[in-house]
């Protein structure tokens, strides 16, 4: 009955997600996805849920730190990636980012900190390297290229944020 | 065009009552961790991410807790947790449930493999 995998329009009840067991006592005791997600920033992937929008709409209010002496570090600096590449620039917002990262969550294991240093490749962000430790398992797909490529180059027209420019005129798609 | 509707029915029927294996799907981002729990006796845990993102951010366990942010590379114990590590930062009857509430998080169906769940695109976290 159930459409497999593929498109997901709602949450599923936790004794038919097939990961918890339905004769197990937790069920009717675990929140449910749905009594906690349908009420935040609606997404069409992922949770369904706009996770930095519900942040930064006070929507949710997840704690920062556990001890007193851990100091909480944001950085409000917007970085331009893949400037020559065909697609459209990526603008990476730290602010996003740290409001629920620390810099050791990426620096420097996975990027050295300093613009113009990392050679990024989407084979290996698709294969969970780079962007896709988290992109693609725990926060937004891969499948939502725009959200990431979302700075248009000049003559590269795009009607509506969020939609992908039309192929160009002359055969070559590329990505 | 009857007969063929009518089986196929029947045969949906059959499978649902079998209790036709659901699709091992979860919450996206869902992590099984199996690598131990069953071969001691208990369940495999089910580690929502969506319920514990709404609660803290991802530094608290991912910087301040030490998880590694890859499934099957946090290689710790019961007795880790009963001692205030990992889980056990929270999971003290502190500010979670404790340790001794072992189905809350052993809450998994038996078989199921370590790694990540829910419609993930990558092989990220899932990744040894």
């Amino acid at each position: 009955m159930q459409a497999p995998a593929a498109a997901q329009q709602e949450w599923l009840p936790l004794r038919r997600d097939g990961l918890h067991d339905p004769k197990g006592p937790a069920i009717g005791q675990l929140q449910e996805p749905r009594d906690a997600l349908s009420r935040l920033a609606p997404d069409t992937t992922g949770n369904l849920v706009r996770w930095v929008e519900a942040l930064e709409k006070g929507q949710i209010a997840p704690r920062e730190k556990l001890r007193p002496q851990t100091t909480v570090r944001e950085l409000d600096k917007d970085i331009l990636l893949n400037l020559s590449g065909g697609m459209p620039i990526v603008r990476f917002p730290h602010l996003a980012h740290t409001r629920w990262l620390d810099c050791d969550n990426c620096h420097d294991h996975l990027f050295k900190a300093q613009a113009g240093a990392n050679k990024f490749s989407m084979f290996a962000i698709l294969q969970g390297e780079q962007c896709g430790v988290c992109h693609g398992a725990v926060s937004f797909p891969l499948t939502e290229c725009y959200r990431c490529h979302s700075v248009v180059r000049p003559g590269q027209g795009r009607s509506v944020a969020g939609t992908p420019a039309p192929p160009p005129a002359a055969g070559g798609g590329g990505r | 065009m009857k007969p063929p509707r009518r089986l196929l029915g029947t045969l949906l029927a059959a499978a649902l009552a079998a209790g036709a294996a659901l699709p091992a799907r979860g919450e996206y981002a869902d992590v099984v961790l199996n690598r131990r729990a069953e071969k001691e006796g208990v369940r495999p845990v089910v580690f929502p991410h969506w319920f514990h993102r709404i609660r803290f951010r991802c530094k608290v366990c991912h910087q301040e807790l030490g998880f590694r942010m890859r499934v099957g590379t946090n290689d710790f114990r019961m007795a880790d947790i009963i001692d205030g590590k990992f889980c056990g930062a929270c999971h003290n009857n502190d500010v979670a449930w404790g340790p001794e509430r072992c189905d809350l998080c052993h809450s998994g169906k038996p078989g199921l493999p370590t790694g990540i769940y829910g419609g993930h695109e990558t092989n990220g976290p899932g990744r040894w």
